[in-house]
C-alpha cells in the first residue's frame, strides 16, 4: 500500500488527503460530468465538490461526501484548485479500468496546497503508480442562484424511464423543450427536428413518477447540445429530480449509487434558450 | 386515417419498417383497398419491397376518408419512432397511426408502460403510387423454405458480399457468391452451398435455371421472416426476370422483388454503341421525383419494351437486371465504353450516370429511370 512508503513528514505536508479502496467510486462519478477538460475542485469538511462548466450556460457538480472516502483529512476550511479533468480520469483509470470483480484500484489523493500539483497514488495488485497533475487557480463557479424558494415546478422520476426517452431523443433538434404543468401534459419533453416534432409525456400518476409538484404551467427550451452531457449522469443514476424556477432555469439532480451502494449526487444547472411562458 | 396496432403487432410493424430500410431510403405509405401498404424501392430501382397490412392486423383500422391517401417520408424518421426495437414488445402497449392532413403530419403515438406516451408528428410528402409490376403466378420456379434454413444458408456468405447466384435443378439448389469476371476473379474466394429439394417445404422447378441477385436486399426480408417464423417463398423465372420473395400470414403479406442479372457477365462482349436508340427520349428524372406513373414497368418477359430496344445477340454484360426494371439505364450503360463490369456494379448500386470520362462524346443525360416506351404500357397491376 502506498501509505507504508510515505513518511509522516510527507503526510503532514498535505492539506487534503482523500483515500478510496475503489477508485471507481470517484472516477465513475467524475465521468458523469466530464464534458469539458477543466474541473474546479472544492473540498470542505463535508466532502468533495467537483464543478464543470460550459459557456456560462451549463454547470455540472458532482458531490462525493466525506464518508464515502475510507480516509478523508482536510486541514483547512476549504481547499480549492482546478485540474484537467481528462488527465485526472486517465490517471484514475491508469490500470485499465477492468471490471473483474474483486480487483480494483486503490486511490490516495493528496494535495499540498496552492501552487502544488495534485498527487495521486494508485495501486492495483501490488503495483503502485504515482501521478502528479498540475493544478491551476480555481475559477469561481457561476452561481446560478437557484434556490428552492424560487422553484415553480418539481418532479422526481425514476431514471429508467427517462433514460429511454433521452436515448431516443431526436438529435437533429437544436432544443429540448420541457413543459411542466399541474394539468395535462404534466411533464413533457419535446424535440423539433428535421423529420418533425416528438413529445414524450409522463403523466403525474405514472408509477415512474415519485414526486409531482407543479404549481403552474411552464415551458422552457434548452439547447440540446448543453443537455446532452447530462445523459452520462442519467445513465449512472437511479432517480432524477427535475426542477425549474421562475426564470426557467433548469436543475437536474441525479441520485447515483456507487459500486459499494453508497449515495452520491450529481446536479446539472442549465439556462433556458428562450423563455416561453405558456403554450 | 386512424389505425391502432397492439401487442406483438407493434413489433411486427417496427420490424417491417426496419426491413424496408434495408431496401431504400424512403418509406411510401399508401392506404389501399386491402389495407395499409408500406413500400420502399432502392435508388437504382432494382429492388422493391412491399408490406401489405390487412385491416385485421390492426386492433382498429379506419381508412382515410378519401381512400386514396398516400405519402412518402424519409425512412429514418419512421425508424426513429421505433428505436428500441429489442424492448418494443415489453415497453409498448399500443401504437396509433393517425393522419392529420390539415397539418401534413402523420402522427405516430406509442402508448408505453408506466403511462409514458410518445408522440411523433412526422412531416410527409405527397407522392404518386409506388408499385412494381410482378406476377408470382407466372413464375416457373417456386421454392418455399423455413426462414431458419435461408438465414443459416446466407450466414455462410460474408456480409460484404453483394450478389449471390441461385441455381436450381430438378432436385437441388445451389447458392454461390457471384464474382465479376475480371482481375479479381481468380483470387476471389468462391463459396458454394448445395441444398437438396427435401430441405424445402415446397420445391417446384419448371426448368433448370440460374439467377443472380443482390444479397443485401434479401437479408432485409430474411431478418423479418426469421423473427416472424413465417416460411419464405421464392418465385423466379429465367435470368432477367425478377425474383420475388414473399412471406405471408393471415393479416400480413410481404413481397420483396429483386431484379436479376439477365445473363452471366461476359466482359469480352462489349457493347456496340451504334445499336443504341438515337431517338430515345430521356425526360429529366430525379430519383426523388414523384412521377411514379413512369415507374411502372411490365415484368413479363414476353413483353419486350419495344422494337427500338432489341438486345444485341451476344449477351450484353450491361444488359443486366435492369432489363426488367429500367430500360433506360440499359441504354445509358450500353453507351458506355468503359469496362462493363464496373459499369454493372455502378449501375447496380445506384450510380446510373456513366462518368464523363467514359462518355467523351455523350452529353450527360439527366438521370433517367424509365423507358420512353413505358408511356405506351401503363400497366399498373400488381399480383
Amino acid at each position: 500500500m502506498p501509505l507504508s512508503t510515505q513518511s509522516q513528514a510527507d503526510i503532514d505536508q498535505y492539506i487534503l488527503i482523500a483515500s478510496l479502496d475503489n477508485a471507481r467510486n470517484l472516477s465513475n462519478i467524475l465521468k458523469a460530468i466530464s464534458f469539458r477538460d477543466h474541473a474546479i475542485f472544492n473540498a470542505t469538511q463535508n466532502g468533495l465538490k467537483v464543478t464543470v462548466e460550459d459557456s456560462k450556460c451549463l454547470q455540472a457538480n458532482a458531490f462525493i461526501q466525506a464518508d464515502i472516502f475510507q480516509e478523508y483529512i482536510i486541514k483547512e476550511d476549504t481547499v480549492g484548485f482546478q485540474v484537467n479533468l481528462t488527465v485526472l480520469l486517465d490517471c484514475l483509470t491508469i490500470f485499465g479500468g477492468s471490471t473483474v470483480p474483486g480487483v480494483c484500484t486503490a486511490l490516495r489523493m493528496c494535495y499540498n496546497g496552492y501552487g502544488y500539483p495534485l498527487t495521486l497514488f494508485l495501486e492495483e495488485g501490488g503495483v503502485v503508480t504515482v501521478c502528479k497533475i498540475n493544478t491551476q487557480e480555481p475559477e469561481e463557479p457561476i452561481d446560478f442562484d437557484f434556490c428552492s424558494t424560487n422553484v415553480t415546478n418539481k418532479v422526481i422520476l425514476q431514471s429508467d424511464s427517462l433514460k429511454e426517452a433521452f436515448s431516443e431523443l431526436d438529435m437533429t433538434s437544436e432544443v429540448l423543450q420541457i413543459t411542466m404543468s399541474p394539468s395535462h401534459p404534466y411533464f413533457r419533453l419535446s424535440t423539433f427536428g428535421n423529420s418533425g416534432n416528438a413529445h414524450y409525456d409522463y403523466p403525474k400518476d405514472s408509477d415512474m413518477m415519485e414526486l409531482f409538484q407543479c404549481t403552474k404551467i411552464q415551458t422552457s427550451r434548452y439547447k440540446m447540445s448543453l443537455l446532452k452531457p447530462s445523459t452520462k449522469a442519467l445513465a449512472l443514476s437511479c432517480k432524477v429530480s427535475v426542477r425549474t424556477d421562475s426564470r426557467g432555469f433548469l436543475s437536474l439532480q441525479y441520485l447515483v449509487r456507487n459500486d459499494d451502494g453508497q449515495i452520491c449526487f450529481v446536479e446539472y444547472y442549465c439556462c433556458p434558450d428562450e423563455e416561453v411562458e405558456e403554450e | 386515417m386512424d389505425c391502432v396496432a397492439t401487442g406483438g403487432n407493434v413489433k411486427v410493424l417496427a420490424k417491417a419498417i426496419h426491413s424496408l430500410s434495408r431496401i431504400g431510403e424512403e418509406l411510401y405509405l399508401e392506404s389501399v383497398d386491402d389495407g395499409l401498404a408500406l413500400r420502399s424501392v432502392n435508388s437504382s430501382r432494382s429492388a422493391f419491397a412491399c408490406f401489405l397490412l390487412s385491416p385485421l392486423f390492426f386492433q382498429r383500422y379506419q381508412a382515410p376518408a378519401d381512400h386514396s391517401f398516400r405519402c412518402k417520408m424519409p425512412i429514418k424518421s419512421v425508424q426513429a419512432v421505433f428505436k428500441s426495437l429489442a424492448s418494443l414488445d415489453r415497453s409498448v402497449e399500443k401504437c396509433r397511426i393517425q393522419l392529420k392532413s390539415e397539418k401534413s403530419r402523420l402522427t405516430i403515438t406509442l402508448h408505453c408502460k408506466h403511462g409514458l406516451l410518445k408522440t411523433h408528428n412526422l412531416s410527409f410528402q405527397d407522392c404518386e403510387s409506388l408499385q412494381a409490376v410482378f406476377d408470382k403466378e407466372s413464375c416457373a420456379n417456386v421454392l418455399q423454405a423455413q426462414p431458419r434454413l435461408m438465414v443459416d444458408t446466407v450466414l455462410h456468405f460474408p456480409p460484404s458480399l453483394e450478389e449471390v447466384n441461385l441455381s436450381v435443378s430438378s432436385d437441388r439448389v445451389w447458392l454461390r457468391n457471384h464474382v465479376e469476371d475480371g482481375a479479381d476473379s481468380l483470387r476471389a474466394m468462391m463459396t458454394e452451398l448445395c441444398l437438396s429439394s427435401e430441405e424445402f417445404d415446397h420445391f417446384s422447378v419448371g426448368s433448370q435455371t440460374s439467377v443472380t441477385f443482390c444479397l443485401k436486399e434479401l437479408r432485409g426480408l430474411l431478418v423479418f421472416a426469421d423473427s416472424s417464423g413465417l416460411p419464405v417463398s421464392m418465385y423466379f423465372d429465367e435470368p432477367g426476370s425478377p425474383v420475388i420473395l414473399s412471406v405471408a400470414d393471415s393479416v400480413l403479406e410481404a413481397n420483396f422483388v429483386l431484379a436479376t442479372l439477365s445473363e452471366d457477365s461476359h466482359p469480352k462482349n462489349h457493347v456496340n454503341p451504334d445499336t443504341k436508340h438515337p431517338d430515345t427520349e430521356q425526360p429529366p428524372d430525379d430519383f426523388m421525383s414523384d412521377d411514379m406513373d413512369s415507374f411502372l414497368i411490365a415484368m413479363e418477359s414476353s413483353e419486350l419494351p419495344g422494337p427500338s430496344h432489341v438486345p444485341t445477340s451476344p449477351p450484353r454484360p450491361t444488359n443486366n437486371r435492369k432489363h426488367s426494371y429500367i430500360e433506360e439505364e440499359e441504354d445509358e450503360q450500353a453507351l458506355a465504353d468503359g469496362p462493363p463490369n464496373k459499369k454493372f456494379c455502378s449501375l447496380f448500386f445506384g450510380s446510373v450516370l456513366p462518368t464523363p470520362s467514359q462518355l467523351p462524346n455523350q452529353t450527360m443525360p439527366s438521370q433517367e429511370v424509365l423507358a420512353s416506351d413505358s408511356e405506351d404500357e401503363n400497366q399498373t397491376e400488381t399480383s
